[in-house]
């Protein structure tokens, strides 16, 4: 363990000195897409289960912090606050639904619910349809922490990405975390020892939503914007790409994965649709020479978790 | 008390499609002791646990444990009231290592499970008894290793000591010593008698010296129908397993 806390110190370090070096709403793009992947990569990394729709914790935070911020004039704590409630009332929900489905067919009805969830805010008036919900108010943190001031901004950002970070770590390493394992090891033999792996299963869901609706949240208001995209199939789509780039099971390599995926939508943008196709290949490249994504070859290299 | 039945089946009967593996199995099981279900490959032997613990919904008849109905309850739940089965092909957490895999069954008894919150240390209360456990299987020395990289018959040992620490009341167990060496096998029937008892065993075994030495009761299965039941001296002679088994195995 003593490694990965090293490593953690120095994820901590980097991230704290990076605005030094790069744009800082790069960074936060990063930080928030870090958290998304890191809280989608509990739910399969950890408890064996792929969710094909984890973009409507994402947008339905994003949605629910934005409006309140914007037309209720929330302060920006309670706007994250309410939209991470909000994810996370829906993660009990589509859980409730789809837990006690296995394998292809729990990635299916996750889907189907996330695609259900994306018309509902096509056509409902509040998200603003195709234009989204624009020029949300950034507020005054706690009263008086000036979150148009970037570097307030950047900090909270931070704050929120390591916290959610390591209340993801701590889960992972918890009594509940080694009862998660196993039944992702091998389910039969947990319900043998007399587990209910479906409470398990279903608390882990909604964990994993909790956090990816904080991500979200926390998005709308860096970017002071909640759109359709965030609930879009292929943003859940992303998610899966980031997680298993930098390494499916692993501590860190959700946030490797984000990084990269969002280097190569900034760097590449010039390329246009070629973006995609360029992702598309070094996906197919990934899942041929390095399976285990980017953290985990280097882990099992090193021979340590990480 | 010595007569007192703990488990009880009456007409269990399970169909894959029109193709019957058990047919009106009707099981006494006495508690307190250790009863061996035998029959030739394919006879329905674990057809019959997974009724027992329903991880297989039976198509007739019903089962009763403790004096209760179980013939609906979950598999948990049934696991949680003392019914605790073994896997004929080994069932062991692959990548934990064998601490962890016998811990994770102590921490469903004594353990907060549900608390996400918490750090993993407060497992550590758990490793002495654990370690007792490992120690009881003959895997001190293995305490550390991953299981999946344990030779077959350890892996049993294993699975053994993870049953075990549930401290169940009846114990389902198939095939316990298959695959193992011949100072495996004494190894885990001395544990099997040692630990049976204060519970009662129910288990399935090919190994004949292994069920002649430990069972008090004996049930043929043949065809997922119950050809003979007794103590090892009136099956053994019986006419009709004698042909059972040399039937199936020529
Ligand atoms: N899920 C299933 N679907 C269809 N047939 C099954 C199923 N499970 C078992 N069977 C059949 O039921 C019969 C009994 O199988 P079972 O595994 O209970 O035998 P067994 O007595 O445990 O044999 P062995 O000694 O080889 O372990 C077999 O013919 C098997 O092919
Ligand atoms: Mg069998």
């Amino acid at each position: 363990m003593r490694h990965q806390k090293i490593a953690l110190v120095i994820m901590a370090v980097l991230f704290a000195l990076a605005p030094l070096a790069v744009y800082p709403v790069f960074i936060m793009k990063v930080m928030t897409f870090a958290l998304f992947a890191c809280a989608f990569n509990l739910l399969i990394g950890y408890g064996g289960l792929l969710s094909f729709g984890h973009a409507m914790f994402l947008g339905t935070a994003g949605y629910a912090a934005a409006h309140s911020a914007k037309v209720w004039g929330f302060p920006p704590e309670l706007a994250i606050l309410f939209g991470t409630g909000a994810a996370a009332l829906l993660g009990v929900v589509t859980g409730l639904l789809a837990i006690r489905r296995q394998g292809i067919y729990f990635a299916m009805i996750t889907l189907a619910l996330a695609q259900m969830i994306y018309f509902y805010y096509l056509q409902v008036k509040f998200t603003g349809g195709e234009d989204g919900i624009q020029a949300v108010p950034r507020g005054t943190l706690f009263g008086f922490i000036d979150l148009s001031n970037i570097w307030a901004m950047y900090y909270t950002v931070l704050v929120i990405f390591l916290g959610g970070f390591l209340a993801i770590y701590r889960v992972i390493h918890s009594p509940f975390g080694q009862v998660l394992k196993c039944i992702r090891e091998n389910e039969p033999r947990a319900i043998s020892l007399g587990y209910d792996t479906t409470r398990y299963k279903l608390l882990a869901f909604v964990i994993s939503a909790t956090l990816a609706g904080l991500a979200g949240a926390t998005k709308a208001l860096v970017f002071q914007l909640a759109s359709l995209t965030d609930v879009h199939w292929t943003m859940s789509g992303e998610v899966v790409l980031m997680t298993l780039l930098g390494g499916l099971g692993t501590i860190f390599g959700p946030v490797v994965g984000a990084l990269i995926i969002i280097s190569m939508e900034n760097y590449l943008a010039q390329l246009g649709a070629w973006v995609t196709i360029v992702q598309g290949v070094i996906f197919v490249v990934c899942v041929l020479t390095f399976r285990r994504g980017v953290i985990g070859e280097l882990a099992s290299f090193l021979k340590k978790p990480l | 008390m010595a007569e007192e039945i703990i488990l009880e089946t009456r007409a269990l009967t399970k169909e894959f499609k029109g193709f019957v593996a058990v047919k009106d199995v009707s099981l006494k099981v006495r508690r307190g002791t250790i009863h061996a279900l035998i029959g030739p490959n394919g006879a329905g032997k674990t057809t019959c646990f997974n009724l027992l613990t329903h991880f297989l919904e039976p198509t007739r008849g019903q089962i009763f444990f403790k004096g209760g109905e179980i013939t609906g309850s979950a598999p948990a739940r049934i696991a949680r009231m003392g019914l605790v089965r073994s896997f004929q092909i080994s069932a062991v957490f692959p990548h934990l290592t064998v601490l962890e895999n016998v811990r994770v069954a102590l921490q469903r008894k004594r353990g907060a499970s549900f608390d996400f919150w918490r750090s993993e240390q407060v497992l550590r209360r758990l490793d002495e008894p654990a370690r007792e456990l490992i120690d009881a299987v003959g895997l001190r020395e293995f305490e550390q290793t991953v299981a999946v990289e344990l030779p077959y018959g350890r892996k049993r040992a294993l699975e053994i000591a993870t049953t075990l620490a549930l401290d169940p009341e009846m114990m389902l167990l198939d095939e316990p010593t298959a695959g193992m060496t011949h100072e495996d096998v004494g190894r885990i029937e001395a544990l099997i008698k040692r630990v049976s008892a204060n519970r009662t065993v129910l288990m399935v075994e090919h190994n004949l010296s292994v069920v002649s030495t430990l069972s008090d009761t004996i049930t043929v299965l043949q065809r997922g129908e119950i050809l003979a039941e007794g103590n090892y001296d009136s099956v053994s002679k019986n006419p009709a397993v004698i042909e059972a088994y040399l039937g199936a195995e020529r």
